[in-house]
């Protein structure tokens, strides 16, 4: 019973406090609303069963709530004589079927006038539905400034009048890489071990795919994170980083990679070759054996031009590397300026390490470990010292 | 939904005295566009803020000193009010300043009731 419940409230939080948002215009008394009828539910419905329509009852139930606060709030205005107009306090039972308003909500969220912490906050929070306490956990901050960030934004949507809707065309193209960049921020976030975060971007990128299911770029950052999750399980061996190539294939998920190549297929059945699409298209090389790196290499070389990241060059670098040698591979890596680049020392070193240039090697690996904090990256690249024959000072 | 729309020259001055005269008649055009814009309530041209005097009251004494109250990069050089439907619609006048694309910038400030 629990668990069904829970899984309701988390289906239906979104959509349940998005047109509550869309209906009162005001995001606090929303999502005040929608609070007090989950709670209700909470009470009610392992008392007297789940009612047959869920999200109407938590629906009609958050907007009662939210009518009645409305009418005590007037008639407090009014006895004090300050009587305030508010639109729509009147209103009739909702007998129509609910607008999925999930859309609306995130563009809003995820509004460029919001600093980039706060978006990620917001859409965790409002269509994701984690309490504040949770996505501080998340973040690693205190709860307290967790709130305010929340508090602070939801004040700047109101007082800067931030549109709730879905931009106009000549605008959609642009917010809809902002909201991708903050799925793909939280999917980041995840997959440095906080697997809820990860699963929370995967569930964000599917109730996107099927809200935009035209725009390759979503299917393509959905495919991109199934794929890369799917390795997941197979990426720590007792909390050590394992390296692509030696992880054990039998822990991918398999599923997962055939779920993430699907919605590859489709980004590229709708034409799309943006950023997303290719890095889905790199990961999805990736989960192949023997991996055809020529292919590899060609991708992420479309990618730097797109994006002109020296990241990805670095990537191109190793898969270079694979196909004409680690020389050609060391040769491109050597022309990035990214010196305060973690992987771009431990990457040297390991192209060093191959052309038997330990020496070099060392200092490099060196280097990387001074620039790495995590705590199985750093033990990583410990133990390739080691088999250098190196001591660690 | 009104904003305060502050125009901050920052090194706009200086990149538009370096455009050909085409391209100046043009900034120049497109300053006209914005006063025109329907919505749009142009404020006075204001002078250099190297004109400015900032006054401050300290126990009861006036105190005056040269110049603008935050440096002369950061002074605002220019406002205009907007009525506009949200931020969006404001975001879009605000990129057709030409200072904004000149090195300069734009500040869109909701308007607000105190009293």
């Amino acid at each position: 019973m629990v668990a069904t419940l829970e899984q309701v409230f988390r289906a239906e939080w979104g959509r349940v406090l998005a047109t509550l948002i869309g209906f009162l215009g005001d995001f606090d008394l929303a999502e005040e609303a929608a609070q007090e009828a989950f709670a209700m539910a909470a009470d009610r419905w392992p008392r007297d069963g789940v009612p047959s329509n869920p999200r109407a009852w938590l629906m009609t139930t958050a907007r009662n709530r939210a009518t009645d606060r409305i009418r005590r709030d007037r008639a407090l205005a009014t006895k004090l004589r300050l009587i305030v107009a508010r639109d729509g306090a009147e209103v009739p039972m909702m007998t129509t079927p609910f607008r999925d308003e999930r859309l609306e909500l995130i563009f809003t969220c995820c509004h460029p006038a919001l600093a980039v912490e706060a978006q990620v906050a917001l859409t965790l929070r409002t269509l994701g539905g984690l309490s504040t306490d949770e996505i501080a956990r998340a973040f690693l901050v205190p709860e307290r400034t967790m709130a305010q960030r929340l508090v602070r934004a939801k004040r700047k949507i109101k007082a800067a009048r931030i549109p709730f809707r879905v931009p106009p065309v000549h605008l959609l193209r642009e917010r809809l890489e902002a909201v991708l960049a903050v799925v793909y921020l939280i999917f980041n976030e995840g997959y440095g071990g906080r697997d809820e975060l990860a699963a929370e971007a995967i569930w964000l990128g599917r109730a996107l795919a099927e809200l935009l299911p035209d725009e390759p770029e979503v299917h393509g950052l959905l495919a991109m994170m199934l794929l890369h999750d799917s390795r997941r399980e197979a990426r720590f061996s007792g909390g050590e980083l394992v390296l692509l190539d030696d992880q054990d294939r039998s822990r991918w998920n398999t599923g997962q990679i055939a779920a993430g190549r699907a919605e590859l297929d489709r980004a590229l059945a709708l034409g799309g070759r943006g950023s997303h699409v290719l890095q889905a298209a790199i990961a999805s090389l990736h989960a192949e054996v023997p991996c055809d790196w020529a292919q590899l290499a060609a991708l992420y070389g479309e990618l730097g031009r797109l994006t002109g990241s020296p990241v990805v060059e670095l990537n191109r670098a190793i898969a270079i590397a694979e196909t004409e040698g680690p020389e050609a591979g060391l040769r491109i890596v050597d022309q990035l300026g990214l010196d305060d680049f973690r992987y771009l020392h431990s990457t040297r070193a390991e192209l060093l390490r191959r052309l038997g240039r330990t020496d070099e090697a060392r200092d490099a690996y060196r280097r990387a470990r001074l620039l790495t904090d995590d705590g199985a990256e750093r033990r990583f690249l410990e133990r390739r010292l080691t088999e250098l024959g190196s001591t660690l000072s | 939904m009104k904003y305060v729309m502050l125009i901050y020259q920052g090194a706009a001055l200086e990149q538009q005295a370096e455009l050909s005269e085409e391209e100046q008649k043009q900034v120049a055009a497109d300053y006209q566009g914005i006063n025109q814009t329907p919505g749009v309530t142009p404020g006075l041209p204001m002078g250099l803020p190297g004109n400015a005097t900032t006054v401050r009251v300290d126990g009861g004494r006036t105190l005056t000193t040269d110049g603008p109250f935050v440096g002369m990069k950061e002074a605002v050089g220019g406002w205009f009010i907007l009525e506009a439907d949200d931020l969006d619609a404001a975001i879009e006048v605000a990129a057709r300043v030409p200072a904004a694309r000149y090195g300069g910038a734009v500040e869109i400030r909701p308007s607000e009731v105190y009293w």
